[in-house]
Parts: C-alpha cells; sequence; structure tokens
C-alpha cells in the first residue's frame, strides 16, 4: 500500500518534470524570425515588418499570453476557431483558418458576405482590399464575438467542472453517509477546505449562501490556472491571465458584496458610527473609493500573477533565442536551453503553488468581503484601507 | 553603473524595467518579512501554525498587489509608450 503511495508520487514528480519539456517541444513560435520566418512573424505582417530579420522577445511573449483566434498545435499546424463577428449589416460566421493561405501559411484576408475581414495585431477588423488597409469607420461597428482560443479553454474548464462535480454530487446521492470514493477521495478534503478554512471563519453563521458561488470561483480559477500551466492543447490558453475574465469574476464579487450588504454594511461606508462629522467629510469619499477598490485589486491581482507567470516561462525560453543568435550559435543556445529548462522547471513547480495561492486568496477575499457586507455586530477590526482584519474574522 | 543608468534612462522602456525592478524589491522585502515573521510565529506557537499560514499567505498576496501594480504599468509602459 505504501509503495503504491510513493510510486504515485513519483509519477506525478515526474510528471511536472516533464511539463517545461512540452512547453519546449511546443513552442515553435520561438523560432520566429531570422531567415526561416513563420507564421508569428506573418500573420502580424505590420508590427513585424520592422523586426525582420532578428528575434523580438517582447512580441513573442505577448502573442503567447495574448488571446487568439486559432489554436495553434505545432509548427503550421493550427485547430481553426469560428469567428463570429457582428457589424452594422449583421452577423457572419466563418472558421479563421480563411485568414490564413494554406499553401505559403502568410496571413491574408476573408471576404464573407457583408465586408472583408483581415487580423490585424491580434484583432478583426474590416479590410479594404484595395486600398490595403483597415476601413475604419467599418471597424467601428464590430463587436466581435468569437469563439477565440480563451473562450474555447474556458469552454474545456465548464466541462472538467461539470464533469467532476456532477459525478461527485451523483456519487454523494446514491451512497449518502458512505466513505468517498475514487475523485470523490480527493476532491473532499479541497470542498472541506474551502468550507471550513475560508467561508466559515470569513462570512460566519451565513456561509451557507455564499458557498456556491465560493466553490464554483474557487474551482474555476484553480483549474484555468492548471489548464494554463499544460503548455499543449487543453491547455496553453492564458484564461486567467486574462484581463476580461479577471474582470468577470472579479465583477461577480462586487456584485454578490453590493447586493448581500445590509444596513451595518452600508451604514459603516456612508456614515461611520461614533466618529465626528468634520473626519466623515474625508472618511465617506474614501469608504466609496474601497468599495470599488477592493473588486478592481482582485482583478489586477489575479490577472498580474498568471500572467507574470506565463511571462517568466516565455522568456526563459526567450533567452535561448537571444543567445544562440538565432540559431548561429548552436552550442550558446544547447547550452542556455539546458539552464532555462532548468530555470522553467523550477518556476513551474513555484507556478502550481501560484494556481492554488491565488484561487485560494481570490475566493478568501471574496469571502471576507461577503462576510463584511452580512455581519451584524461590530467586532471585526478594520485596517485603513476598509479591509477587515482576518486575524480578528478567525 | 552610471552609464547604465542614464541610458536606460533616456529611454521609456529603460526606465520602465527601473520601475519593475525596483517594485520587485519593495515586494521582495515585504514578503521576506512576512515570512520571517511567520516563521518566528510558527516555531513559538506549533499549534498555530495553520492559523498563522493563512494569514501569511493572505497577506504576502496583499504585498503582491501593490508590486503588481507597478509590474502591470510597466508592461503598460513597455508596450503601449
Amino acid at each position: 500500500m505504501r509503495s503504491k503511495v510513493l510510486f504515485s508520487r513519483i509519477a506525478l514528480f515526474i510528471g511536472a518534470l516533464l511539463i517545461p519539456t512540452l512547453g519546449f517541444a511546443y513552442d515553435p513560435d520561438t523560432h520566429g524570425g531570422g531567415n526561416d520566418s513563420t507564421h508569428t512573424e506573418e500573420a502580424h505582417a505590420a508590427p513585424a515588418a520592422e523586426h525582420e530579420g532578428g528575434f523580438d522577445p517582447g512580441h513573442m511573449i505577448m502573442e503567447h499570453v495574448s488571446d487568439a483566434h486559432d489554436w495553434h498545435i505545432a509548427g503550421h499546424v493550427h485547430i481553426p476557431l469560428p469567428v463570429i463577428v457582428k457589424t452594422d449589416k449583421g452577423i457572419e460566421v466563418f472558421s479563421s483558418s480563411h485568414f490564413i493561405n494554406h499553401e505559403t501559411h502568410a496571413a491574408q484576408s476573408y471576404t464573407g458576405g457583408n465586408y472583408t475581414y483581415k487580423i490585424v495585431e491580434g484583432k478583426v477588423v474590416v479590410w479594404d482590399n484595395l486600398a490595403q488597409a483597415e476601413n475604419e469607420t467599418a471597424t467601428a461597428t464590430l463587436i466581435d464575438f468569437s469563439i477565440t482560443k480563451n473562450v474555447a479553454s474556458m469552454f474545456v474548464v465548464a466541462f472538467a467542472l461539470c464533469f467532476v462535480f456532477l459525478s461527485i454530487a451523483k456519487a454523494y446521492k446514491r451512497a449518502p453517509g458512505s466513505a468517498p470514493r475514487g475523485m470523490q477521495s480527493f476532491f473532499e478534503p479541497i470542498i472541506m477546505f474551502v468550507r471550513d478554512d475560508l467561508a466559515k471563519p470569513s462570512i460566519g453563521p451565513k456561509y451557507e449562501k455564499f458557498m456556491p458561488y465560493l466553490l464554483t470561483g474557487f474551482f474555476f480559477i484553480w483549474f484555468s490556472n492548471m489548464l494554463g500551466l499544460i503548455p499543449v492543447i487543453p491547455g496553453g490558453a492564458n484564461l486567467t491571465g486574462s484581463i476580461s475574465v479577471a474582470v468577470v469574476l472579479a465583477t461577480f464579487t462586487f456584485i454578490i458584496t453590493t447586493i448581500n450588504g445590509n444596513g451595518h454594511y452600508w451604514r459603516h461606508i456612508f456614515a461611520m458610527p461614533g466618529v465626528p462629522v468634520w473626519v466623515l467629510i474625508i472618511l465617506t469619499p474614501i469608504e466609496i473609493l474601497g468599495v470599488f477598490l477592493r473588486p478592481f485589486v482582485l482583478m489586477i491581482r489575479l490577472f498580474a500573477n498568471i500572467t507574470a507567470g506565463h511571462i517568466i516561462a516565455l522568456a526563459f525560453f526567450g533567452l535561448i533565442f537571444i543567445f544562440s543568435k538565432n540559431g548561429e550559435n548552436t552550442g550558446t543556445g544547447v547550452g542556455v536551453g539546458i539552464a532555462s529548462w532548468l530555470f522553467t522547471t523550477f518556476m513551474f513547480f513555484l507556478e502550481l503553488l501560484v494556481a492554488f495561492i491565488q484561487a485560494y486568496v481570490f475566493t478568501l477575499l471574496s469571502a471576507i468581503y461577503f462576510g463584511s457586507a452580512v455581519e451584524e455586530h461590530h467586532h471585526i477590526a478594520e485596517d485603513f484601507d476598509g479591509k477587515p482584519n482576518v486575524e480578528h474574522a478567525h | 553603473m552610471s552609464n547604465i543608468l542614464l541610458e536606460a534612462a533616456s529611454t521609456g522602456h529603460g526606465i520602465a524595467a527601473l520601475g519593475a525592478g525596483v517594485a520587485a524589491l519593495g515586494a521582495g522585502v515585504g514578503i521576506g518579512r512576512i515570512g520571517g515573521s511567520a516563521l518566528e510565529a510558527i516555531a513559538r506557537q506549533p499549534e498555530a501554525a495553520g492559523d498563522i499560514r493563512a494569514n501569511m499567505i493572505l497577506t504576502a498576496a496583499l504585498v503582491e498587489g501593490a508590486a503588481f501594480f507597478a509590474m502591470v504599468i510597466g508592461l503598460l509602459v513597455t508596450f503601449i509608450v
């Protein structure tokens, strides 16, 4: 029994070690530049023109951390994703594979029913083939609803969440009160951790109402952070490191806090009891600002943490191509490659931790904000920026 | 050293890089202090390790948030200006 546990741990360890290697294999985009300019350069003809002949790490990194209209696998192999655009002439749906020429792999425009479209700097714009320029008046009316890489990745996370939690819920219904089995035994301690260590101490007796949101938020962030660490399909998208996703998550927390705020909560914002009027003139604007600042910081923290993780891994890979001067210096490239492989392996272990900690911190802070919204008696000391002091909350 | 600083300061990108460095410095000091104090507290009172660890991670995340503001602004300067 013991050796089985040990074996599975070693297998996990080796698996984790392999993750950065996969990333190395997956990153053919980093070969961009030099003589064999790949689609990275071509897909973005305009900005790439000035970098022709040299490897531009900033461009490569931004390419990888931002959203895309196709899912890159290796080399010239992409999974095209549907493009859904709404312009003033109506909605159009087509595959993003139309944007790439299949023989030369160069970026090209696609003429749909209403307009001609092209991807410029990662965004779909209305293209004027005669003028060879963007039709800016038509682009202004364009709304992009495409299933991009991030959206597709979000579907994967949603499917995984539904699969895991519906089957766990079914297992609890089928055999109530019995010992957990299989997947249940893995997730039960984590669910209990969210309930007993996050929700209960921060929210208090009314925690049950917020459990669905906290659990969903926790597992959504955790799953998508982990999925972002896997360099190959179905991972590789920078989902939680996309500011739009972070904005939506923080907005949910903001809305739930605002809706559930009781009289006590609002009184503490607009007229802190026991404070002289002249202090209130200064304090109330700060408190009102704090209401909006909290979700804002929540958003920035998630976005920046995850994006920073991706940027660090990509920067280490970028070093290989900087030091080897685009393949001229093979020996240096191999040497730096080994060093950056080791560094990236180390960073991935850190990122595994960060993936969990960010889910934990987001959920904990949300729970604390909900707690401050529903609490009845004043027993939580508040520090200067209006965040309840957790030490007292425990 | 001063040459490097002058050269870096002559472009917005260099200043952004310096800013990111200073932010990392501040966050490093902050998180280091949190970690040190937390270890000390756990050594004094091992039975409270769970609570201390939870608060340590939370406070570290708050410090990190401040550093990330600087980092995001540095990135914006690098990629937009």
